[in-house]
C-alpha cells in the first residue's frame, strides 16, 4: 500500500524531482553560480518569453494536440512593428502597445478562422504563418536593426536592461526590502488562500485531503517562494517582466482550470463529438485558442524587443520550439485534453535550467540544442512508458 | 462421443489486484458452436485473450490442449498458425483500404518485395464468395455496410485457414436481417466441419445456433449445457449468467400519462453529404408527458437520424418541419437551443460521441450543463464534485470515486455516467438511442429503473432500440420506422414482435 503511495507521488511529480535534480546537478558543476541571485534573476529574464509563450501553446495543445508554429514569426513581427512605430514615426508608447496587441489579436483571429471555421489542419495554417509573418518582419523593419534603447520607460516596462526593476521604496539597502516583503506578502496570502479553501470546504460538508499531506504542501511551496524572493532580493530586486510572467500565468492557471471556458478547451481535446453533442460550440474553442496564442505572442513580442532594446529581423526563432517543448517536457499530452499551466511553467523552468546551466559550465551551443532535443524526447517517452504502466514497447 | 479439439484446464489469470479468471475449464468439440456466455466483466474475452496468445504463455496458469498436444503461444501468430482465429467485437478493418488487402493484411499473397495481388484478388473472390457477399475484392471498407464488414472479417479469417473461429460479439451493431445471415453462415460452417466459439449477449441467437453453452461467472465456469440433454431456454441461461432467477427483466411501472410534451410534424431530413438522399421521409410523431415511446425498426431506418435532427439540427441537411415542445412551436437550430429547450439526446456511440474517455466522472457528469455549478462561468468544484456523488449514486454507478476516469469503467458504468450527464441537464425529453447496447443484463436491468423513474418525476423518454423484447417491454407506445418513414404506430400492450416486423414487410414490399 505504501509502495503504491510513493510510485503514484513520483508519477505526479515527476517533473518537479527531475527540475531539483537537475538544479543541484548543476549547482555541483557550476560550484553553485547557478543559485547565485543574479542568475536566478536573469533566468527569469532570459526565459519569459518561454513561460508567456507556453502558456497560450497550452490552450492550442490542449484542443487537440494541435501546435502554433508562427508564434516566433509572430513575435518578431510584432516587436518590428512596435520599434518602427515608437522610434521610426515617433508614436507614443502607450498608442505603440495597442497597436502591438492589436496586431497580434488580428493574426490570431486571421489564424483562427481557417483552423477553426474552414477546418485547415493548424500544422498547415501556422507553417503558413510562420513565413508569412517572418517574412513580412523583414520587410516592416527592411532587413535593419532598430535600436529601442531611447524608449527608456517601454524598456523598463517590460523587462530587460539594468534598471529594469520594481524600484525598492524602503531605500538602498544590500538588500532589496519591497522584493523580500512581496515574497513574504505571496506567501501569507497562498497560506491564507489554501486555509480558506479547506475551511469551505469542511463547512460545506465536502471531502477535504489529508491534513498532513496539505500542511507538508503549504510549508514546501512557502519555502519555495521565500527562498526565490530572497535570492531575487540579493540581486536588484523584482524584474519587471516578473510581473508580467506572474499575471499571465495566474490569469490563465485560473482559467484553465476554474472556469467554463477553461474546461471546454479539455473537453474538445478528450472527444471533440462528445462536446459538440453536449451543446458546447467547439469552434468557437479552436478559434479562442488560436486568437489567445496571438495576443500572448504579442505580450511575448514586447518582452522580446525590451529585452534585447532593438527589433532585428532574425528575433523569434526557434521560440516555438521552446513552447511546445515546454508543454511536451511539463506534461500536456500530445493527443490533446491533458496538460496544466504549473506543469507546463515547471516543463518551461527545467528547459531555462537546463540553458543556464550549461551556458554557465560553457558548453558549447550545438550541443546545448543536442542536450535540449534529448531531454524533450526522454521527458515525452518517460510520459507514455509511465503511463503504460512500466512497459518499455508497446504491445505488438 | 466426437474428438475434443481444444481443451482449457484450470486457466487461472490475474491482473495487478484482480484475479479475472479463476481456475476456468472450456472443452470443445470438433465441428461444434460453442458459446460463451456471461455478464460484462465475467472473463470471456480474456479467456479468449489467453487462447489466441494476446496473453502469452507464461502470463497464466494452466493449459491449453489444442489438437492433442499442449499450446504455448507467445502471439497471436502462433495460434493463427494452428487455426485458432479470433474475430474481435470491434472490427479492425481499415477504411481506405479495399476488402482485398485487408483480407491479407499481415498474411500477403507473394513475396515481401512484390505483393502477387492476381492471387490476391482471386483468393479473395473465392473467399467472399463462401461467406455469400457480393462484392468485387477492389471495393473500399469505407463503402460497405456494417454488416458486409463482419462477413469480410469472416472471409478474412478463412484467408487464415481457420480451424477454430472465435467470434465476440459478431451480431452487436448488425441488424436482425444481418444478423441471421451471418447465423445461418456459422450453421453453413459447421456443416461443414469447421468448429467455432460465439461470445454474445443476444440470448436468443445463441439459443437458435449454440450446441453447448458454457456459462462464465465472475472469473470462473458455473456451467456446460448442452443442447441435446439441457433446457437452454433464454430464462435458463440468464439464471446460469446472474445466479440467480429473473423472473422479470422489466420492473414494473404504473404509467400515469398526461398531456402532449413534445409533437413533430412533418419532418424531413436529406443525408448530409449525399444531398438528394432523404433519411427521414415526412415523419410526424407524437410523446406525452410521463410516457415512454419507442421507435422500433432496422438498422439504417432513419431513428438515430431522427432524434439528432431534432436535436438542435445536429446532423443533416435541409431539415424542414416544425417541432412543438409543450403546444409552443420551437426552432431549434443548434444543441445549445435544444438543451435550453430541456430537450436531451443520448448517443447510441457513448465512447464516440458521449464520453470524453480521459476525464474523471464528475467532468463528464456536468458537461452539458457547466452552467448549473458555476457563477459568470467560473466553476464551483466543490459543487461539480457534490453533483457527481449525487447521481453517483441515485444510479448507482460502480467506481472508487467520481475521480475515477470514464475510460476505466465497465460499458454499463460508462452509460450510466451518460445518463447522469443527461439527467443533470434538467430535460422534459429524453431521447435515448440504444441505451442498453453492448451492456449485461443486470445493468440493462438497472437502466430500464432508471428510465422508470424518470417518466414517474413526469418526464418523457423516446426509445430507440433494435432490441425488440426491450422495446416491448417498456413502451407505452411504439412507433415503427422504416426506409426514413414512420410506417406503423402501436400500442405497447398490444404489440408483438411479429407485429412490429410486419409493419416493417409491408412497409418495405410496397416500397419496391
Amino acid at each position: 500500500m505504501n509502495k503504491m503511495k510513493t510510485a503514484d507521488f513520483v508519477k505526479k511529480y515527476t517533473m518537479i524531482i527531475v527540475l531539483i535534480v537537475v538544479t543541484a546537478f548543476f549547482a555541483w558543476r557550476t560550484d553553485g553560480a547557478i543559485l547565485l541571485p543574479m542568475n536566478v534573476s536573469s533566468l527569469i529574464s532570459q526565459n519569459a518569453y518561454v513561460f508567456i509563450l507556453a502558456t497560450g501553446m497550452l490552450l492550442c495543445i490542449l484542443t487537440g494536440g494541435n501546435i502554433d508554429l508562427s508564434v516566433g514569426s509572430v513575435v518578431c513581427f510584432v516587436g518590428a512593428i512596435g520599434a518602427v512605430l515608437m522610434v521610426n514615426k515617433d508614436v507614443n508608447m502607450w498608442v505603440a502597445i495597442l497597436v502591438m496587441f492589436a496586431v497580434g489579436i488580428l493574426i490570431g483571429a486571421f489564424q483562427g478562422f481557417w483552423i477553426a471555421f474552414v477546418r485547415i489542419p493548424p500544422f498547415i495554417v501556422t507553417l503558413a504563418g510562420m513565413l508569412v509573418f517572418r517574412g513580412l518582419s523583414n520587410v516592416v523593419l527592411d532587413g535593419m536593426t532598430v535600436s529601442i534603447k531611447d524608449c527608456t520607460t517601454f524598456v523598463n516596462l517590460f523587462g530587460g536592461g539594468a534598471n529594469c526593476y520594481i524600484p525598492d521604496i524602503f531605500g538602498n539597502g544590500t538588500i532589496n526590502m519591497t522584493c523580500l516583503l512581496a515574497g513574504v506578502i505571496a506567501t501569507v496570502l497562498f497560506i491564507f488562500m489554501q486555509m480558506k479553501d479547506r475551511m469551505t470546504k469542511s463547512k460545506k460538508g465536502y471531502e477535504v485531503g489529508n491534513m498532513g499531506a496539505a500542511v507538508a504542501k503549504m510549508v514546501l511551496i512557502s519555502i519555495v517562494i521565500l527562498a526565490f524572493s530572497y535570492r531575487l532580493a540579493q540581486h536588484k530586486g523584482i524584474p519587471s517582466v516578473l510581473i508580467w510572467v506572474i499575471v499571465v500565468i495566474m490569469v490563465y492557471a485560473y482559467i484553465t482550470s476554474n472556469t467554463t471556458t477553461g474546461r471546454y478547451f479539455y473537453a474538445v481535446g478528450g472527444n471533440e463529438k462528445a462536446t459538440k453533442l453536449s451543446g458546447i460550440n467547439t469552434n468557437k474553442v479552436y478559434f479562442l485558442a488560436y486568437l489567445n496564442m496571438g495576443f500572448l505572442s504579442a505580450l511575448a513580442g514586447m518582452v522580446t524587443i525590451a529585452r534585447l532594446t532593438s527589433a532585428q529581423p532574425t528575433y523569434g526563432q526557434n521560440y516555438e520550439m521552446d513552447a511546445i517543448g515546454s508543454c511536451f517536457i511539463g506534461g500536456a499530452s500530445a493527443y490533446g485534453g491533458i496538460g496544466t499551466v504549473p506543469g507546463v511553467i515547471v516543463g518551461a523552468v527545467l528547459m531555462g535550467v537546463i540553458n543556464l546551466g550549461m551556458s554557465l559550465m560553457g558548453v558549447d551551443q550545438n550541443w546545448q540544442k543536442v542536450v535540449k532535443g534529448l531531454v524533450l524526447l526522454a521527458a515525452v517517452i518517460f510520459d507514455v512508458v509511465s503511463k503504460r504502466g512500466g512497459k518499455m514497447i508497446a504491445k505488438n | 462421443m466426437a474428438k475434443i479439439l481444444l481443451e482449457m484446464k484450470n486457466i487461472t489469470k490475474t491482473f495487478p489486484g484482480v484475479k479475472a479468471l479463476d481456475n476456468v475449464n472450456l472443452k470443445v468439440e470438433e465441428g461444434e458452436i460453442h458459446a460463451l456466455v456471461g455478464e460484462n466483466g465475467a472473463g470471456k474475452s480474456t479467456l479468449m485473450n489467453v487462447l489466441s496468445g494476446i496473453y502469452p504463455y507464461g502470463s497464466y496458469e494452466g493449459d491449453i490442449i489444442y489438437n492433442g498436444e499442449v499450446c504455448k503461444f507467445d502471439k497471436i501468430k502462433d495460434s493463427e498458425a494452428k487455426g485458432i482465429v479470433i474475430i474481435h467485437q470491434e472490427l479492425a478493418l481499415i477504411p481506405y483500404m479495399t476488402i482485398a488487402e485487408n483480407m491479407f493484411l499481415g498474411n500477403e499473397r507473394g513475396t515481401k518485395l512484390k505483393i502477387n495481388w492476381n492471387e490476391t484478388n482471386g483468393r479473395a473472390s473465392e473467399l467472399l464468395k463462401i461467406v455469400g457477399l457480393k462484392e468485387t475484392p477492389q471495393t473500399l471498407i469505407k463503402d460497405i455496410g456494417v454488416g458486409k464488414q463482419q462477413l469480410v472479417e469472416i472471409a478474412k479469417a478463412l484467408a487464415k485457414n481457420a480451424k477454430l473461429l472465435i467470434l465476440d460479439e459478431p451480431t452487436a451493431s448488425l441488424n436482425e436481417d444481418d444478423s441471421k445471415a451471418l447465423l445461418e453462415l456459422l450453421l453453413k460452417f459447421k456443416k461443414e466441419g469447421m468448429t467455432s466459439i460465439i461470445i454474445s449477449h443476444k440470448l436468443n441467437e445463441i439459443s437458435y445456433v449454440a450446441d453447448k453453452i458454457t456459462v462464465i461467472r465472475d472469473g470462473s465456469t458455473i456451467e456446460t449445457l448442452d443442447k441435446k440433454t439441457d433446457d437452454i431456454s433464454e430464462s435458463r441461461i440468464i439464471k446460469g449468467m446472474v445466479g440467480r432467477e429473473l423472473s422479470d427483466r422489466f420492473p414494473k411501472r404504473e404509467p400515469k400519462i398526461g398531456d402532449v410534451l413534445m409533437e413533430v410534424k412533418d419532418w424531413n431530413v436529406y443525408h448530409p453529404l449525399y444531398t438528394e438522399r432523404k433519411v427521414v421521409d415526412n415523419v410526424s410523431i407524437q410523446v406525452r408527458k410521463g410516457e415512454v415511446v419507442g421507435i422500433s425498426g432496422l438498422m439504417g431506418a432513419g431513428r438515430t437520424e431522427l432524434a439528432m435532427s431534432l436535436f438542435g439540427k445536429s446532423y443533416g441537411d435541409k431539415i424542414s418541419g416544425q417541432l412543438f415542445l409543450n403546444g409552443e412551436e420551437v426552432h431549434l437550430n443548434s444543441v445549445q437551443e435544444a438543451i435550453k429547450h430541456k430537450l436531451a439526446y443520448v448517443t447510441e456511440d457513448r465512447k464516440g460521441n458521449g464520453l470524453i474517455l480521459s476525464n474523471p466522472i464528475k467532468i463528464n457528469t456536468t458537461l452539458a450543463n457547466l452552467d448549473a455549478i458555476s457563477n459568470h462561468s467560473i466553476i464551483d468544484k466543490d459543487k461539480e464534485y457534490a453533483v457527481a456523488v449525487e447521481y453517483k449514486e441515485k444510479l448507482k454507478t460502480k467506481c472508487p470515486s467520481v475521480e475515477q476516469n470514464v475510460g476505466n469503467l465497465s460499458g454499463g458504468n460508462q452509460q450510466k455516467v451518460l445518463l447522469a450527464k443527461w439527467m443533470f441537464a434538467n430535460p422534459d425529453v429524453l431521447i435515448l438511442d440504444e441505451p442498453t447496447r453492448g451492456i449485461d443484463v443486470g445493468a440493462k436491468y438497472e437502466i430500464y429503473c432508471i428510465i422508470n423513474q424518470l417518466v414517474a418525476e413526469g418526464k418523457s423518454v423516446v426509445m430507440i432500440s433494435s432490441e425488440m423484447p426491450e422495446v416491448l417491454g417498456m413502451c407505452d407506445r411504439i412507433y415503427v420506422m422504416n426506409e426514413g418513414q414512420i410506417v406503423g404506430e402501436l400500442d405497447g400492450k398490444e404489440a408483438t414482435q411479429e407485429l412490429i416486423m410486419s409493419h416493417i414487410l409491408k412497409a418495405s414490399s410496397k416500397g419496391e
